[in-house]
């Protein structure tokens, strides 16, 4: 299982949980998951986030690959100026 | 190996100092910018915009306006419809007030006439019924549950009970005990800090020319940072199909982030679509000041444990950030970058997003990040102060580094922090000896970046020039980068190149000239595109010599083939093989799309001394100097000049800029002889040390260098003039009033 990371304002919708599991998959399924797990996710995930996979940021990048041994990190959608 | 696997480290071209390439027109004045652009039959176009800073607009009367000789229209709100999407209603409502007005300077009507003095008299004729409500400007007077609600119904959900309607966003992050976090401090400092509401100074107001046609074919020419944004958002507010309207973007001057959204746009499109005639805008500075997008204002808590050797045990912080009348969140990237430069094993930042009756933030060079870092790095300066530590060797103590996990949940890959860090302690400036009233500060500074969307179009010219179309407005020599990569990777010279910012209808969807993405996305799409065409290249010329593709290959400006199984043959040029390209099979190029990430997180280290007049509380800057990290420098002139210019961006930013509102909520200071930016004559050379960490998301290795550097100065300067003065300054800017009262008030 994937763990992925949730950002502490978020966690309110995760039942307290800084981790949540979620199947190996791309980015996109494991944001369905997520929608279908914790309901209350929706509205940040149609706002908009980010991922941090690795390290490594990435925006709308859905068919990215996350492997079970992945570090995945939820973030609010970046922007800049 | 494949092409696209090739991380390439030795270059030819890439760091070299060509001169740039719109530098004769820029000083000789023949560039075009967003003023510059006229048609035939154009009309002026001025907006009205509100003396109240909240108010409900009960009627507007524009008959005898619209009687006056010369005006050909004129539009309020009910000229524009009501998109289902809220985030384009909310810039279609900053654009042009609906049922009320949010802000000093909120656009009310606006008009077109045949000259711009028929149209300011028009203005003066349109009669608009207000009842002014009562209004707040300060993020923390906002906050209180009884403070004037500045727009009802727009708080998230998630929000704890029992606050103001003023608060919309709640961002929370960080990991750890706090509390035996805390517990294994020696020294313990919490303080509270307020920053002001700045500009992005930029010297060219926003300016554009609309032209919509009674087909439903639109044109319009404008300065920004995003022409593909800025036809999206116009697109959905005139509710028009977006491959109807073309924008142009024109030269600009300056963004820093001022020039991600619109303002005057859409006002112009809907003028122009009511008059049937072309229609320019052009903001003065006092519109500028009161109704573009300046940064946030904040105010912030930070509690920091330390021990006496000098390591962080735990910390935590909370940002109130206000954003003008409309929500924001640009408050989530302050509370995510506040602690990034530090490994630690507790840490807490906490967000509030709040709503004020003045006129909505744009993004500002790292959005966000500026004050939370002013507010965490002046309490590591106190505590290194109280504890009788060097602040470099605790920073170095501290350091993020590959594996830390950082303050906002992502585990760090490879990252420059620590030897930037080393670079200032083996610096002279660092040893230097001060005089009185002299104090020397420093500061870390982060930001994240990121890639986008991007497309780039590279062609191979029958005279064996190349020219590259791509989507992205030349803010900080972009241009001349992208011409030096694909010189680099073609291996031809410089001069080969020429690099255009295409319109777009010519070019698929770029994202917004932000994010320090333009040099690594753009970059990245242009190399690849010079592969492309390559490969393209090679394929000719086995042809041409009869052997497959595979056996050629490209080095140097050459197609060659690959040993003594391929033949004998003589290297074919670029230029031999575009000049024989319409027999081989047609025109040459090369082409990428790509929504890139790997962009990679830039760290900087700033270095300054200043001094402090004790009779008149004005700080000059005698030093400074600016290190960081930029993967690789692909012409270090702009990268040097990006560093420079974040400077002193944020020493004005430190001593002097804020906007400043009367009782009245009306901003008082509208104007460059009251809001005072740093001009020359303010400031020392700001040295520069880069270095070259390479970035392993991007082919040459390059990094994002435009945000990270105005990050830094906020606090390196206040903890400056701390240590000059003995005082903790808790306030920006540290203007020579405030300055001096402290100075007073200590004795």
């Amino acid at each position: 299982m994937v763990k992925v990371a949730i950002w502490g304002s978020l966690r309110t919708a995760t039942d307290g949980k800084a981790e949540v599991e979620a199947d190996p998959g791309t980015f996109k399924q494991i944001l369905d998951q997520l929608v279908v797990d914790y309901p209350g996710l929706e509205p940040q995930i149609k706002r908009g986030v980010s991922f941090a996979l690795d390290g490594k940021i990435y925006r709308d990048a859905w068919f990215t690959k996350i492997n079970d041994d992945s570090e995945l990190v939820l973030m609010p959608y970046m922007v800049g100026g | 190996m494949p092409l696209d696997a090739n991380k390439k480290r030795v270059f030819k071209v890439i760091g070299t100092r060509p001169a740039r390439p719109d530098g004769i027109d820029k000083v000789t004045g023949r560039a075009l910018y967003g003023a510059d652009a006229t048609a035939p039959g154009m009309l002026f176009g001025h907006i009205l915009r509100s003396p109240h800073a909240h108010a409900l607009i009960k009627s507007i009367d524009t008959s005898a306006a619209e009687a006056l000789s010369g005006v050909k229209a004129i539009i309020t709100s009910k000229d524009f419809g009501l998109p289902d999407d809220s985030s384009v209603l909310d810039v279609q409502d900053n654009c042009m007030a609906r049922e009320k007005v949010l802000y000093d300077g909120h656009a009310v009507a606006a008009v077109a006439a045949t000259s711009a003095a028929i149209a300011k008299k028009a203005l003066k004729l349109i009669k608009v019924d207000y009842e002014a409500l009562p209004h707040v400007t300060d993020v923390d007077a906002a906050m209180r549950p009884d403070a004037p609600i500045v727009q009802a119904g727009r708080a998230m959900d998630d929000l704890p009970a029992g606050l103001s309607e003023n608060v919309t966003y709640h961002f929370e992050f960080g990991h750890g005990d706090m509390d035996a976090g805390f517990d294994k401090a020696d020294k313990i400092v919490e303080r509270s800090f307020k920053t002001a509401a700045t500009h992005q100074g930029y010297i060219e107001p926003h300016a554009c020319l609309a032209s919509m046609n009674s087909d439903g074919k639109g044109e319009l020419w404008c300065c920004t940072q995003g022409q593909f944004f800025v036809r999206e958002l116009c697109a959905d507010i005139l509710e028009i199909e977006a491959s109807q309207l073309r924008v142009t973007a024109s030269e600009i001057g300056g963004g820093f982030g001022g020039k991600t959204t619109v303002f005057i746009e859409p006002v112009a499109l809907a003028l122009s679509r009511k008059s049937g005639r072309p229609v320019k805008i052009v903001m003065s500075r006092e519109e500028v000041f009161r109704a573009s997008g300046p940064t946030v204002s904040s105010s912030s808590d930070v509690k920091i444990g330390m021990t006496k050797d000098g390591r962080i045990t735990a910390a935590h912080a909370t940002f109130r950030y206000q954003g003008g009348a409309f929500p924001c969140g640009t408050v989530q990237f302050g509370a995510q970058s506040a602690f990034a430069a530090y490994d630690l094993d507790a840490v807490q930042t906490i967000g509030w997003s709040v709503l004020t009756n003045r006129p909505k933030e744009a993004a500002y060079r790292a959005p966000g990040a500026p004050m939370a870092i002013y507010a965490v790095e002046s309490v590591v300066d106190e505590l290194c102060q109280e504890l009788g530590l060097d602040p470099l060797d605790v920073r170095l103590k501290n350091a993020a580094q590959k594996g830390t996990k950082s303050s906002y949940g992502p585990t760090f890959d490879d990252i420059g922090l620590k030897a930037t860090l080393e670079a200032a302690v083996a610096h002279p400036h660092y040893t230097a000896p001060l005089g009185p009233n002299q104090g020397r500060g420093l500061s870390c500074g982060f930001w994240f970046n990121f890639g986008g969307n991007t497309c780039v179009s590279l062609n191979v010219n029958f005279d064996g020039t190349v020219g590259i179309t791509e989507g992205n407005p030349d803010i900080g020599g972009s241009r001349a980068s992208i011409s030096l990569m694909a010189a680099e990777e073609l291996g031809i010279p410089y001069e080969k190149v020429r690099t255009i910012v295409a319109d777009t209808n010519s070019i698929g969807h770029n994202d917004i000239t932000d994010g320090s993405r333009v040099t690594f996305a753009v970059g990245l799409a242009t190399i690849k595109a010079a592969r492309d065409a390559k490969q393209k290249m090679c394929a000719r010329v086995a042809k041409i010599w009869d052997i497959d593709e595979d056996a050629v290959y490209w080095e140097d400006g050459y197609a060659k083939p690959s040993g003594p199984n391929a033949g004998t043959f003589d290297p074919m040029s670029l230029e031999e093989i575009a000049a024989i390209s319409a027999e081989t099979g047609g025109p040459i190029a090369g082409h990428h799309e790509v929504n890139a990430d790997g962009a990679g997180v830039s760290f900087g280290v700033h270095l300054v001394d200043v001094e402090v007049d004790p009779e008149t509380g004005a700080t000059e800057v005698l030093r400074y100097t600016v290190f960081q990290d930029a993967g690789k420098a692909i012409h270090p002139d702009y990268v040097e000049g990006q560093m420079q210019g974040g400077a002193v961006q944020g020493i004005g930013w430190a001593l002097n800029e804020e906007y400043i509102y009367g009782e009245d909520g009306r901003l008082q200071n509208p104007g460059l002889l009251d809001y005072r930016i740093p001009v020359a004559s303010d400031l020392p050379n700001i040295d520069t040390v880069i270095l070259e960490i390479p970035n392993p998301g991007h082919p040459y290795g390059v990094r994002g260098v435009g945000e990270t550097p105005i990050v830094p100065p906020l606090a390196a300067i206040s903890n400056a003039v701390s240590r000059a003065t003995g005082l903790r300054m808790s306030e920006l800017p540290m203007s020579p009033p405030r300055v001096l009262k402290a100075l007073s008030a200590k004795g």
